[in-house]
């Protein structure tokens, strides 16, 4: 009995579990209108709705206990390699909250509307100056729903050009996997490309996998491994010479804002994520969102309606290009809010801001990568940009503590681990991405707590086998979890 | 290291296969299995399809990751192993006792690695 009391493991019921019948934080006046005729039997539930019956302080106390047993990036370091937790500065909310933004309607009529289609309009602009590309869109809401949207964008500009037949997509081994997914939803046929030693686009295996059946490659750059591809000029025009075109996760932009830009390395499409590179928020705190961006040729086929200016007019608009669009891929304008957001960051930081928030990024990752090494294998050992893998094959070999049980010990020093087990061309993978709003201290911090866990691996492994060991929730089953999976309440 | 058993032909993609003239049997290696981690689901082929060597013929699942099983030589597949469907694990447990499927009329290429060949190529990953 005295376990389910146990400090260290304070368990939270689910509201609906603390509710009493009849319990409640309302009172409602009595009715002093025309009581309405009963709604249609269609439409009335037959059974009563299950809600928690609980006072307002039952509910507060709940939510704020909950708060307590949750980790985000105002909580502490959020490492999570591929993710780009940086902090999100709060004045993106101060706009994101003017009433100009939220009490609109989408179907408003545009004249009303044209605070809100200016900053889409802009924010499109400066995506567009910063990727070196010709226009987009900003409905996709996350980053896979872009890499979806822009792949559909490339389908579409083959089907105009009568090349149907143009039905591969080429992916290197080391992508995220949502580039496999997006690419096969989309009707294509996935390939891989292999990397080679230097932890880069193995060209040789390229040239192979290149003819008139391909549509395009998918390339993140820098890599999943952190590292630029340097022959990048050379796979375009290979690429393009075959007919196909190149595509841009930009789920690692960070490391190049204003320093490089995709379009001059020769890709016809990208997608960003703004819950990345653009500070808004991520992950449960999300909603995300995910705008794309091509070169000249592709704009008509982005997703419609497009946003434009009337020079005449001096007004903001909708265009429908139904002739030739991709189609809708979301309601309305995506999610408008994160885009307030992004355009928030990009004038507060202004375009020296961005450049330097890319240097940071890249020179926390390479001071990190530098400490760690000296105790933990790197598999590529040159200068990274904005995020770095180590690999524990060695340490697990020696001593059975697996990448898994250091990515959970980090949790007993307060921070949130690292990527794991990715990218899979690396074994007991961890991918560290501290971003560029770290200060020293926090890297020195983190990577103090990276040595002490190896020497403790040294020591005593079974300790860390069974970490965390003062987080709310301990080690979970994940066999368990992944074969007999429990969906709903 | 990881293990490796004489008598066994291997595969680049870490499979290993037993062949008896003209059948095969077919498992993941060692390191796969250890690369891999604990395993939650294998996806079977059918008895009776045909494949050719190179062929994606099996999904495996593990808490890490999800990956293909690339059949290392061609053939009918006349067997499958079941217990894998309610007991993944074997393969963690023993991953040489546990085969995933046999094929009859099998078609082997000249690529495949004996004992001595594979442990050689394991040590030139990283």
């Amino acid at each position: 009995m005295m376990e389910e009391f146990a400090p260290d493991r304070i368990v939270e019921p689910l509201l609906v579990e603390q509710a009493v019948p009849k319990r409640r934080g309302y009172l409602f006046a009595p009715l002093d209108v025309p009581q309405a005729a009963p709604l249609d039997d269609v439409f009335a539930r037959n059974s009563v709705a299950r809600l928690p019956e609980a006072s307002e302080l039952d509910t507060v106390r709940h939510f704020s206990k909950l708060s307590t047993m949750a980790y985000g990036v105002d909580y502490g370091f959020y490492p999570l390699g591929s993710c780009t937790m940086k902090y999100n500065p709060k004045v993106n909310e101060v706009t994101a909250s003017m009433e100009g933004f939220t009490d609109i309607h989408p179907l408003q009529d545009e004249d009303s509307l044209q605070g809100c289609l200016a900053l889409m309009y802009r924010t499109l602009k400066d995506l567009s100056e910063l990727l070196g590309m010709k226009w987009g869109s900003l409905q996709a809401c996350a980053g896979a729903h872009g890499e979806y949207t822009g792949l559909k964008i490339i389908r579409t500009y083959f089907l105009h050009h009568n090349e149907m037949g143009r039905n591969r997509i080429l992916i290197p081994v080391s992508a995220h996997g949502t580039n496999p997914a997006s690419a096969n939803m989309n009707g294509f046929e996935v390939q891989e490309v292999a990397t080679d030693e230097r932890g880069l686009v193995d060209l040789n295996d390229l040239e192979s996998k290149l003819d008139d059946t391909v549509a395009g490659i998918m390339l993140t750059n820098p890599n999943t491994l952190g590292l630029f591809e340097k022959d990048i000029r050379k796979i375009a025009s290979m690429v393009h010479e075959a007919g196909g075109l190149l595509y841009y996760d930009g789920a690692n932009f960070n490391a190049l804002m204003g320093m490089a830009r995709p379009g001059d390395m020769g890709f016809d499409v990208v997608h960003l994520n703004l819950h990345k590179t653009f500070s808004t928020p991520h992950g449960g705190g999300g909603p995300g969102s995910g705008p794309v961006l091509v070169k000249k040729e592709l704009v008509p086929f982005i997703p419609q309606p497009d946003i434009v200016y009337h020079e005449d007019s001096g007004k903001y608009g909708f265009k429908w290009n139904e002739e030739t669009s991709c189609g809708k891929v979301s309601g309305f304008w995506g999610n408008f809010l994160v885009v307030v957001r992004a355009f928030t960051y990009i004038l507060s930081m202004g375009s020296d801001g961005l450049k330097a928030a890319s240097r940071h990024a890249v020179l926390n990752a390479n001071y990190m990568q530098a400490l760690l090494k000296k105790e933990y294998s790197v598999p590529y050992d040159v200068i990274c940009k904005h995020e770095f893998v180590l690999s524990l094959s060695n340490l697990k070999e020696r001593t059975s503590v697996s990448a898994l049980d250091i990515a959970k010990g980090l949790i007993d020093f307060g921070y949130h681990p690292p990527t794991m087990y990715f990218p899979m061309i690396v074994h007991e993978a961890l991918m560290f991405e501290p971003t560029e709003t770290e200060s020293k201290d926090t890297l020195d911090g983190i990577c103090k707590a990276m040595l002490q866990l190896k020497d403790m691996a040294e020591k005593d492994g079974g300790w860390l086998h069974d970490s965390p060991h003062h987080a709310v929730i301990g080690r979970v089953d994940e066999v368990r979890a992944a074969k007999n999976p429990v969906v709903r309440y | 290291m990881s293990k490796v058993i004489e008598g066994l032909k291997y595969s680049k993609d870490h499979e290993w296969v037993k062949i008896e003239g003209t059948t095969a049997t077919v498992g993941i290696t060692d390191h796969a299995q250890d690369a891999l981690g604990e395993i939650v689901f294998v996806e079977l082929p059918e008895v009776g399809a045909d494949f050719e060597a190179g062929d994606e013929i099996a999904d495996i699942e593990s808490v890490k990751a999800a990956s293909e099983i690339i059949t290392p030589v061609g053939g009918n597949v006349s067997e499958v192993n079941d217990a894998l469907e309610d007991s993944p694990e074997l393969i963690n447990d023993d991953c040489y006792g546990h085969f995933i499927y046999r094929m009859n009329d099998v078609v082997v290429p000249d690529d495949l690695l004996d004992a001595k060949g594979y442990e050689d190529y394991l040590s030139t990953l990283k």
